[in-house]
């Protein structure tokens, strides 16, 4: 049996979602007989290789550079997975919108406690940011949405195991949460 | 003087003539990084980077909200190690409401969640992220050098990297809840206690994860004396430490006083009083990286900045409290030659040490009945300023906020335990890039030298801080049905335009 492929990437997220994942424990063993992992955090591939079936997708879109690896995600992948609270609403992160960029720039490099040599980092090696902190919906399609904060270790097995299976992948009312 | 034979690397003269090779995204750690190297014709190295791309500007748009809020809201900051965020957070607002002091059950099961994460985060980062390059090898083949190609190699190690983990999780879970991002503290106090069940469950697997975390520590210690030679030099430095300390001088991750030690070992302070840290620590701010570079005051920004983390928390501790770790310290310790040790793959060591401690301490808790007991929360004379610090597994975390009469938070101060490093990884990457890396053709294998070197700090990038550059960028944000939801254009000299947007 060939096995399925996955990809996993972590936007502007805490890699709890990640952590959630990792948190079926032993069952790994059982998951990596039925998928094999493409670009991951877990691994050292940095970019999808090749079309794969599941993406699954951890926190919002902050700047440039998670938009460019949200659209790779979405070309290399057949089924694109916003996972947790983050990538389906912007999450915690998204509180900044509601105050300037400007502002929180400020607050953190020049008007910040202990500070020296204040100043805005504004190489051109890090990523411009987007002045609002978006969910992965409002940039590409999305196939599935998984609530939580995270998402628990069994929301994530069912979900798998039943879409590898080629069944509809609902989750049953005891799995889903939204905190 | 600190040795730093590669420090004239941090900026290079002429970038512009130089060639740019980009390792991105930094992966088996957590959060997102990236190091850029400038090399010129002949493949010296010139210029070698490690840029942290995070900025959340949580301590912005925590203002306005009220300080019972914050224990929940920013262990949103890291997955791995939520706990931290939560308790150290815990700790500020614990002074707050007045409650320095908490009841021995209170202060006993916080104790006990953050040794549950500790185990968890020190076995996720060895066994999960770090263990194949020791294993395999820095230059192995890319497509087994991760946590699945250890499974299936060497599969009783990992299954026990596996289980270690899963028992601290559980550990976790119990006391808050979830295993990531439950709550246990409230201000004042906890919000419930360990049942008896619940005690005996976990005991029952306690003795059994011992057992493991003896192994581990031996498992790498084994892996690092294979070749002592490579491995004390391998993005070698020396530098200054920083850590909590018990009052008698023991290992301590919940609570205490700062100690930070010189190179030589050598006291700067002592038993510091963490509410004045901010006398004796400062940052600095670098263009190219969001996050901040601490470092003593009293030393100056070229020779105080430290290290903090399981490294430096071996070397600061005269002694560890629990019988195995302190065994295996002591035997850790003789690597110093009477100094500190100060080699950068030391730190999978001590890291392993800290877990054999961790798991010793939880047996311990388990069986003492304050865990069991019913009298959570206390109240004080109120404040409005607090400052909690906790040993994050990756190093002393700090959380500093500010309240008006209203609840609401007026200021806030984090800094965070791989800020505290961030000198320290920079520093680790340009020895790996003047000595291993120099002059040679780059492949794959070569760079992950850099990331082997990262990876021993274990960092925790999105705990750290993200803002705008300077170069010419168009991005156009498109929703599935290719309409264009928000564009923004940045020209050369930085100026940032929204054309068209919504
Ligand atoms: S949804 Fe929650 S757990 Fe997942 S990345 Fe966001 S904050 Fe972290």
């Amino acid at each position: 049996m060939t096995k399925a492929t996955v990809a996993t990437c972590s936007l502007a997220g805490c890699f709890g979602c990640h952590m959630s994942l990792l948190d079926i424990d032993e069952k790994l063993l059982d998951l990596l007989q039925l998928v094999e992992f493409d670009r991951s955090p877990i691994n050292d591939i940095k970019h999808i290789s090749r079309p794969v079936d599941v993406g699954l997708v951890e926190g919002g879109v902050c700047n440039a550079e998670n938009v460019h690896v949200l659209q790779e995600f979405r070309r290399m992948c057949k089924v694109l997975v916003a996972v947790g609270e983050c990538a389906n609403t912007g999450g915690v992160p998204s509180m900044r919108n509601g105050v300037s960029l400007k502002r929180c720039l400020e607050q953190s490099f020049i008007r910040g406690l202990g500070i020296e040599g204040a100043q805005i980092p504004d190489d051109p090696e890090l990523p411009l940011l987007l002045n609002r902190v978006r969910p992965l919906h409002h940039i590409v399609k999305v196939d599935y949405f998984l609530p939580g904060c995270p998402p628990s270790a069994d929301a994530f097995w069912r979900f798998l195991t039943e879409l590898l299976a080629g069944r509809d992948p609902a989750l049953p009312r005891e799995l889903i949460r939204f905190d | 003087m600190l040795s730093r034979v590669a420090a004239p690397l941090e900026t290079a003269t002429h970038p512009e003539a130089l060639r740019r090779v980009v390792i991105e995204p930094v992966s088996r750690v957590e959060g997102h990084g990236k190091v850029t190297l400038l090399l010129d014709d002949e493949g010296h190295v010139r210029q070698a980077r490690l840029h942290i791309a995070e900025f959340r500007g949580f301590e912005t748009f925590i203002q306005g909200r009220p300080y019972r809020e914050v224990p929940v809201l920013v262990q949103r900051l890291c997955g791995i190690c939520p706990v931290s965020h939560h308790l150290a957070a815990a700790k500020a607002i614990d002074v707050l409401v007045g409650a320095r002091t908490l009841t021995p059950t209170a202060e006993k099961l916080r104790r006990l969640l953050h040794l549950g994460q500790t185990l968890q985060s020190h076995a996720l980062h060895f066994f999960h992220l770090a263990s194949p390059d020791l294993l395999f090898g820095y230059d192995s083949d890319v497509a087994s050098r991760n946590i699945i190609g250890v499974i299936q190699a060497h599969p009783t190690i990992a299954l026990q990297g596996v289980k270690l983990r899963k028992y601290g999780q559980e550990v976790i879970r119990i006391l808050s809840g979830k295993r990531v991002h439950g709550v246990l503290a409230i201000p004042g106090g906890v919000n419930r206690s360990l049942s008896r069940d619940d005690g005996e469950s976990l005991k029952k697997d306690i003795d059994q994860v011992v057992a493991w975390s003896q192994g581990a520590v031996k498992t790498a210690r084994d892996l690092y004396l294979a070749d002592l030679e490579k491995n004390a030099a391998f993005g070698s430095f020396r530098s200054n430490f920083v850590s909590l300390i018990a009052r008698d001088g023991s290992l301590e991750l919940y609570d205490g006083g700062l100690r930070a030690r010189d190179h030589l070992g050598h006291e700067v302070f002592d038993h510091l009083n963490c509410d004045r840290y901010l006398r004796h620590i400062h940052e600095e701010v670098k263009s190219w990286s969001y996050m901040k570079f601490p470092f003593i005051v009293a030393l100056g920004s070229d020779e105080g900045w430290y290290r903090v983390g399981p490294l430096a928390r071996l070397n600061n501790a005269d002694r560890i409290r629990t019988p195995l770790a302190e065994s295996e310290r002591a035997v850790f310790a003789r690597l110093g030659e009477g100094g500190p040790v100060h080699a950068t793959m030391a730190y999978h060591e001590a890291r392993m040490i800290e877990m054999l401690y961790a798991a010793e301490a939880i047996r311990e808790l388990l069986d003492d009945p304050d865990c069991y007991g019913s009298d959570l929360v206390i109240r004080g004379e109120r404040a409005f300023e607090g400052v909690g610090v906790v040993e994050a597994p990756r190093g002393t975390l700090i959380h500093h906020y500010e309240v008006d009469e209203t609840d609401a938070i007026v200021r806030a101060n984090l800094i965070v335990a791989t800020t505290n490093n961030n000198n320290a990884m920079n520093t680790a990457v340009r020895e790996v890039a003047a000595r291993d890396l120099d002059g040679r053709e780059l492949t794959e294998g070569l760079l992950n030298h850099i990331e082997v070197a990262i990876r021993a700090y274990d960092p925790c990038l999105s705990c750290a801080t993200h803002a705008l550059g300077a170069m010419a960028l168009d991005v156009s944000l498109e929703d599935a049905s290719g309409l264009l939801v928000d564009r923004l254009v940045r020209d050369s000299d930085g100026r940032v335009a929204r054309p068209g947007a919504p």
